[in-house]
């Protein structure tokens, strides 16, 4: 993308990059932790909306439907029901200064790894292994994989990592359901 | 013969119900359908190109034209559906309804309109004001927002998107981000409590109408809302799997937080709930949200269960497809005005109940069941052949019916044991409850 060839995409790559760091960017800056949730939110939408840039509407779907739709709505009633985090004034805690090495040096990572290729090329995905979502789905429950490079078959399927987080899922509930059983 | 009808009051209704289908059909074929993909607004993306416009810019102002028909009808609609739902409850409370403004009373929504337009818009002392006024504007786009994937006809859809349902899914969990929204910028107890409640109710109720939603996407083996009318050219899903439809209705109808359900906005327990501090347009949008919520929801059940716009004609005619669709989702609309009407309001622990140990578990094993007999039908060679005829679609629905039939016989015995117990446990403290004062004194 150069700024000669300026294209729609081009267009709103920049409206959705805008919508998610000036929601960040309302999430550190506001003292009240309720709207800083609901900035939260809005920079979630504007990552949701760059899933479907990349041509990825099942991740753009399952964005607003998970982060939004219930992860969002979980720290807003967390923050509401904690009567002493809503009335919080000062804007930094101690740790500021901790927080600001760690976003500063993940901003650096990330610019590394895509300016300067010193883990490998950047390179656009094989759009035929997955070309829409029901390859996706099946991708998932597949314990093998096809490659497209030199068509073999190898055991790279993503039935094991999905197991393994619907495992780790179930222990969570379970755990929940303990926490919050009442002692007989 | 015609005029015993056309004296009843419901026959008067149900003319001017269908008159008014007639006329918003035509509405939408006309002015929306054009608008749409497929429709002739491509031809002025062409036109434009030729004339010398950028094709991106020409293709932006054409999807910007689209955007605004299809984001006008539902609200134009809304103004509408107002004098049907209140004619409709005031005949069931045996009332007459607005009959002044207009013929039968039509043109009161626009009365209405002008009123809350020239009410004074007050903000409450101590709220946040710029979450307070984003509220009901989110709640109207969460709504909205569905519309972009409804196909109106065989030819015109906003966006045929590959993922349609679980778009659908997405966009209405934003409806309860406006509620907390709401409530908690109004700076009011009572629209918190509300809100809290909105919580556990819409959020629990996702669950059934989700689990009910992947039913049509499996049968249909497609996620798309077009993928999902066409695979029912030979047979309604209704009645392939009628639990998931049964299940689809009770939680959308839920999902709008209306009678039975309406424990968002108890008046006799919250004074209003989540809106207390709305007035003039602003509370109005809220309602207008919700009145298109159930329109929508209507339109939702048409498509995922009895057929979108599948009818007689409806290739050769695209009015009638319109026509179909709109009459398929007025009669949904009018079952669910019948449910808010006739039926008393839920308590907050029944209505956790019904859905937590009735809706969720069957939805649960609905799935399972008929994800394991549409395996077996595939196995055994009886998936239809042809699944745009409704014979060969018979062994396959037959043998699914039959399914939901012994799910349906088991839940039913379940639940009279249930009931059995809960009535004797009844009885057992009544008794306690007399002997009490007698002993106690």
């Amino acid at each position: 993308m150069t700024f000669g060839n300026f294209t729609p995409e081009a267009f709103a790559f920049g409206i959705f990059a805008l919508i998610t760091l000036g929601g960040a960017f309302g999430v550190i800056t506001n003292k009240n932790l309720v709207r800083g949730a609901l900035w939260l939110m809005i920079s979630l939408f504007g990552v949701a909306g760059i899933f479907v840039l990349l041509s990825a509407p099942f991740l753009a779907a399952v964005q607003i439907l998970v982060y939004i739709g219930a992860i969002g709505i979980l720290i807003t009633f967390a923050v509401m029901l904690t009567r002493s985090m809503t009335n919080i004034t000062q804007r930094f805690n101690q740790q500021w200064w901790l927080g600001a090495i760690v976003s500063v040096a993940l901003f650096a990572l990330l610019m590394a790894a895509v300016i300067v290729p010193v883990w490998g090329d950047v390179t656009e995905p094989n759009r035929n292994d997955v070309a829409d979502t029901t390859d996706l789905g099946v991708a998932l429950v597949s314990a093998e994989r096809v490659s497209e490079l030199d068509n073999e078959t190898s055991l790279e399927g993503y039935v094991l990592p999905f197991e393994v987080a619907s495992l780790l899922l179930t222990a969570a509930m379970i755990g929940a359901i303990v926490i919050a059983r009442e002692d007989d | 013969m015609f005029r015993s009808v056309f004296g009843t009051a419901i026959g008067r209704f149900l003319f001017g119900t269908f008159i008014l289908l007639a006329i918003v059909s035509a509405t939408v074929y006309f002015i929306v359908t054009p608008l749409l993909s497929g429709g002739c607004i491509n031809d002025l993306a062409q036109c434009l190109t030729q004339s010398g416009w950028d094709a991106g810019a020409a293709e932006f102002l054409t999807i910007v034209l689209g955007v605004m028909g299809v984001a006008t009808f539902p609200l134009l609609v809304t103004i509408l559906l107002i004098w049907v739902e209140r004619k409709f409850a005031a005949r069931i409370q045996d009332r007459v309804g607005p009959n002044r403004v207009g013929p039968f009373g039509l043109i009161q929504p626009l009365a209405d309109v002008v009123k809350l337009l020239g009410k004074e818009d007050l903000t409450p002392a101590g709220a946040d004001k710029l979450v307070f006024n984003t509220a009901p504007v989110v709640m109207v786009m969460s709504v909205l927002l569905i519309w972009a994937v409804v196909p109106f006809t065989p030819y015109h859809v906003g966006v045929d998107l590959e993922i349609g349902a679980l778009y659908f899914v997405a966009v209405a969990s934003i409806g309860t981000l406006s509620v907390i929204m709401a409530s908690w910028a109004s700076n009011n107890k009572y629209a918190l409590l509300g809100a809290f409640r909105v919580v556990a109710q819409l959020i629990s109720y996702e669950i059934p109408l989700a689990m009910a939603l992947l039913i049509p996407v499996m049968l249909a083996g497609s996620m798309s809302m077009v993928g999902i009318v066409e695979a029912q050219a030979g047979m309604w899903f209704m009645f392939v799997s009628p639990i998931a439809a049964f299940m689809f209705f009770i939680s959308s109808q839920a999902e709008t937080g209306r009678a039975p359900f309406d424990l968002i906005e108890a008046e006799s327990e919250l004074v209003a709930g989540f809106n207390i501090e709305y007035s003039g347009m602003k509370f109005a949008m809220f309602f207008a949200g919700e009145f298109m919520h159930v329109f929508t929801n209507g339109v939702l059940m048409a498509i995922m269960f009895t057929g979108g716009w599948w009818g007689p004609f409806a290739y050769e005619a695209p009015l009638l497809a319109v026509f179909y669709l709109l009459g398929k989702a007025f009669f949904w609309y009018l079952l669910s005005l019948l449910m808010r009407n006739a039926l008393p309001r839920v308590r907050i622990d029944q209505l956790m109940a019904i859905n937590w140990k009735f809706l969720v578990p069957i939805s649960i094993v609905n799935l399972l069941m008929t994800a394991l007999l549409l395996r077996l039908i595939q196995e055994g060679g009886l998936s239809p052949e042809n699944a745009s005829s409704f014979v060969d679609n018979i062994p396959q629905t037959l043998i699914l019916l039959a399914g939901n039939v012994v799910l349906f016989g088991i839940v039913m015995t379940l639940l009279r044991g249930r009931a059995r117990g809960e009535r004797m446990t009844d009885m057992v403290v009544r008794e306690d409850v007399e002997l009490a004062p007698a002993t106690g004194d």
